[in-house]
């Protein structure tokens, strides 16, 4: 036996070795490719207008989760020329900072979403997810009208924003506090609660009737967060824009 | 079944049984509002259950000593039937959302019928449900065999097999109320993940103890492989389901990581599911079971060796090819990229050393259903592997990203390589375990074979077409210099292949039930002989396969 297969043949007879080795072997492809995302400065771009999900979009964002919407739809732009003509300018690695977990995809049996936000009406977005083939004739999206028949549950968004915050979300004490009026009034502009949304996460943010019935639905939460892709921070279009 | 745990293993059991129950009440009560209550009762009723089972046996006799002197099977036995129920439930919901795509209107008009629920039922259902249980039933089988030594005891094998079932029935019924984390192929929720930790760490110990009781001086092939998927699949469900809860009264958790390095975590679990998950135990299962069905021994020795240690090293870097072009930093996709085409290496070296051992035995290969399904398996691990390697080039991943391409891929392996050497598996071993000459029908093996390879083929060209011709319409533009084609014209174009799928899907599906029906005759077959011969007689410790 030559040595490297002389040693093998030592090992094997000893199963913590095997188990040991095995370990080791397996962690080195792991420790170099992730560990450096973390302490790598450049790997997150800076995007000091980056703002957070409204405790709405946050209940919309957990309805596409819920619904498995990422298993045909990607929210990741890549750095080709087809792409960035089709859908907007690229992804930038921050435009994802808050979203836990990330919500990249891998499969487009429908087209990417990165940049969908202000793409299409309220209405536009309601009658789709209502019935797909409505205002798409083609397509082979599932039809999600039960939404718009669901109450949002809004009184444990308090605890979702705190969980958020314990993984790193800047969401003050405030946000946390106000979480269940803020998704009502986002979806309320004539109601009271309205003027806090914006006081609390800026004049940018939409505050409208996104479904338009008389309790907060599903739909509204979803059409919210759908509103909001692509638009919590500018950074991408400013890249593009000093790229050319 | 259960009748062969000893009066202390019976009282053991229950008492594991009955903590569950209260788990499950605790979880029921406390999440009353939520779909962690459901859950929390389906946790009691499976339990309560359980323990009726135990207590139907409890005054029956108590195994011999004698029973030292026999491998225990029963477990496997067990895990091979659950198995196969996977199977057929799993291969249904996926030709079902293959259907989905072809008519979207079959949804009932209710969150759980639509294609973004049933989906993970179908990809946990046949990796964890039915991939799962024949890597644990297998392993229980290969490694008592390979070391010459019965388990050390009677109630780990059950507690793991109930357990990890537990955790399957969980993360199913979790997706269908939308209880999901949305990582793929890591959906279910942080007290699923919890519990899988505590089942898998059940699972090494068992191990262990088997390999340490065993009479062969070295530990064969197979159980590095079994070690491997065991251990590294552990590292990868624990860092990548790093959570937190919204309360413990809530199903709903948040990923530690977000963004960029929860992509990356992400996919270095996700490909490296399909490394030690689908491939490695799967590996573990060929090593045993092709040399002895074809009679053969091992190729080489060395080769395995090096084809062993390769996969380990190099699958565990390849993770970031899932993210070319993204904004994952360039450095990391190279590298992803660059292990990937090394890989090509310990991929076909493990291929290469499986078809070289047939080498004698074609003529088997000609006339056994069973060891074809094995032949036909690693001729698809090396086609999938080259596939693989190729697809995780930067400028091939450009156009195979986000197609159906990657499904067909994903099929080559998975219905190619990881269920033909599964069924091969599993023929080859319910004669043995049940102690009948043959399958109830070798002719209803042959035609499982031709309709799982059939299927398989329609599948992955159907994919092939599919995913390259929309990869190319995304990306073609007109005499103008814009783009030719809309999403909507690809999607349009897809619908002829979207049909042909389904119809390979349908076979796969029609072959499964036909295996299961041949199993179960197989087992009342053995039941109706069995009542003529005296039960239990003492099977001596067969000698391992090498």
């Amino acid at each position: 036996m030559t040595t490297p297969f002389g040693f093998h043949y030592r090992l094997e007879r000893k199963a913590i070795g095997l188990v040991l080795g095995i370990i080791l072997v397996a962690s080195i492809g792991g420790i170099v490719e992730i560990a450096p995302l973390f302490t790598i400065h450049q790997t997150v771009e800076e995007a000091p207008d980056m703002r957070v999900y409204t405790p709405l979009e946050l209940a919309g964002r957990n309805i596409y989760i819920r619904e498995g919407c990422y298993a045909c739809h990607s929210q990741m732009i890549r750095t080709l020329r087809d792409e960035v003509e089709r859908y907007g300018p690229y992804s930038l690695a921050v435009e994802s900072k808050y979203d836990h977990p990330m919500l990249w995809g891998s499969k487009r049996t429908g087209p990417d979403l990165a940049r969908l936000g202000g793409k299409y009406s309220d209405a536009w977005h309601v009658a789709h997810l209502l019935n797909p083939r409505d205002v798409v004739p083609e397509s082979v999206m599932p039809a999600y009208a039960w939404l718009a028949r669901t109450p949002l549950k809004t009184d444990d968004l308090g605890r979702h924003l705190a969980a958020m915050r314990k993984v790193g979300v800047p969401y003050t004490d405030d946000m946390i506090a106000n979480a269940k009026d803020d998704a009502y009034g986002q979806a309320r502009p004539d109601t009271p609660f309205a003027e806090g949304v914006t006081k609390r996460y800026g004049e940018a943010t939409n505050v409208r009737a996104f479904g338009g019935e008389a309790t907060v639905t599903e739909m509204d939460a979803l059409v919210a967060y759908l509103q909001i892709l692509g638009r919590l921070t500018d950074a991408a279009h400013k890249t593009a824009k000093a790229g050319e | 079944m259960l009748a062969g745990l000893t009066r202390n293993e019976r009282d053991l059991s229950l008492v594991i049984l009955t903590a569950l129950t209260l788990v499950g009440l605790l979880m029921a009560v406390a999440g009353r509002n939520d779909p962690l209550g459901v859950h929390g009762g389906i946790v009691m009723i499976i339990c309560i259950l359980a323990i009726f089972a135990v207590i139907a046996n409890y005054y029956k006799p108590e195994p011999g000593e004698d029973r030292f002197d026999r491998y225990y099977d029963e477990p496997t036995k067990f895990g091979i039937i659950i198995a196969m129920i996977w199977v057929v439930v799993g291969l249904f919901i996926g030709d079902w959302v293959a259907w989905l795509l072809v008519n979207p209107n079959l949804t009932f008009d209710a969150g759980w019928a639509s294609f973004g629920r049933l989906r993970p039922v179908h990809t946990s259902g046949v990796i964890f449900g039915f991939g799962g249980n024949a890597l644990i039933a297998t392993s229980f089988y290969v490694m008592q065999r390979t070391s010459r030594a019965r388990m050390p005891d009677q109630i780990s094998p059950w507690f793991v097999l109930f357990g990890y079932n537990l955790f399957c029935i969980i993360a199913a019924s979790g997706y269908l109320m939308g209880v999901t984390q949305s990582k793929e192929y890591a959906e279910p929720e942080w007290y699923a993940d919890i519990w899988l930790v505590i089942v898998w760490v059940a699972y090494l110990i068992l191990y262990l103890r088997t390999l340490a009781r065993r009479k062969e001086p070295h530990i064969y092939v197979a159980n590095w492989y079994y070690l491997a998927f065991i251990l590294v699949v552990a590292m990868l469900h624990i860092v990548n389901n790093l959570a937190v809860p919204v309360s413990l009264s809530s199903a709903k958790s948040y990923s530690l990581f977000s963004g960029v390095q929860d992509a990356m975590t992400e996919w270095w679990y996700g490909h490296n599911a399909v490394a030690f998950f689908l491939t490695s135990g799967f590996l573990g299962m060929m090593y045993y079971y092709m040399p002895v069905r074809a009679g053969r021994p091992i190729f080489s020795y060395r080769l395995s060796i090096i084809s062993f240690w390769g996969i380990t090293f190099f699958y565990m870097w390849a993770g970031s090819h899932h993210l070319h072009y993204t904004a994952l930093p360039q450095w990391v996709q190279t590298l992803g990229m660059t292990f990937s085409v090394m890989l090509l290496v310990p991929s076909w070296a493990s291929a290469s050393n499986a078809l070289l051992t047939l080498n004698g035995a074609w003529h088997k290969v000609r006339d056994d259903a069973t060891l074809r399904f094995m032949m036909v398996a690693a001729v698809f691990y090396g086609l999938s592997t080259f596939e693989g390697s190729f697809m995780a080039i930067r400028s091939v991943n450009s156009l195979s990203h986000y197609t159906d391409w990657t499904v067909g891929h994903v099929h080559a392996g998975a219905l190619g390589w990881v269920a033909m050497i599964t069924f091969g598996s599993i023929y080859a071993s319910v004669p043995w375990l049940w102690k009948t000459k043959t399958m109830y029908s070798p002719r209803l093996v042959e035609v499982h074979f031709w309709l799982a390879l059939a299927g398989t083929i329609i599948y992955v060209f159907a994919m092939w077409n599919s995913g390259i011709i929309q990869g190319l319409m995304w990306r073609t533009y007109n005499e103008s210099g814009t783009l030719a084609y809309s999403f909507v014209d690809s999607l349009v174009a897809m619908h002829p292949y979207y049909i042909a799928r389904a119809i390979g899907g349908l076979l796969f599906l029609i072959g499964g039930v036909v295996a299961f029906y041949n199993i179960w005759m197989t087992i009342r077959m053995a039941a109706a002989t069995a009542s003529d011969t005296p039960r239990d007689r003492p099977v001596p410790a067969l000698q391992p396969a090498e």
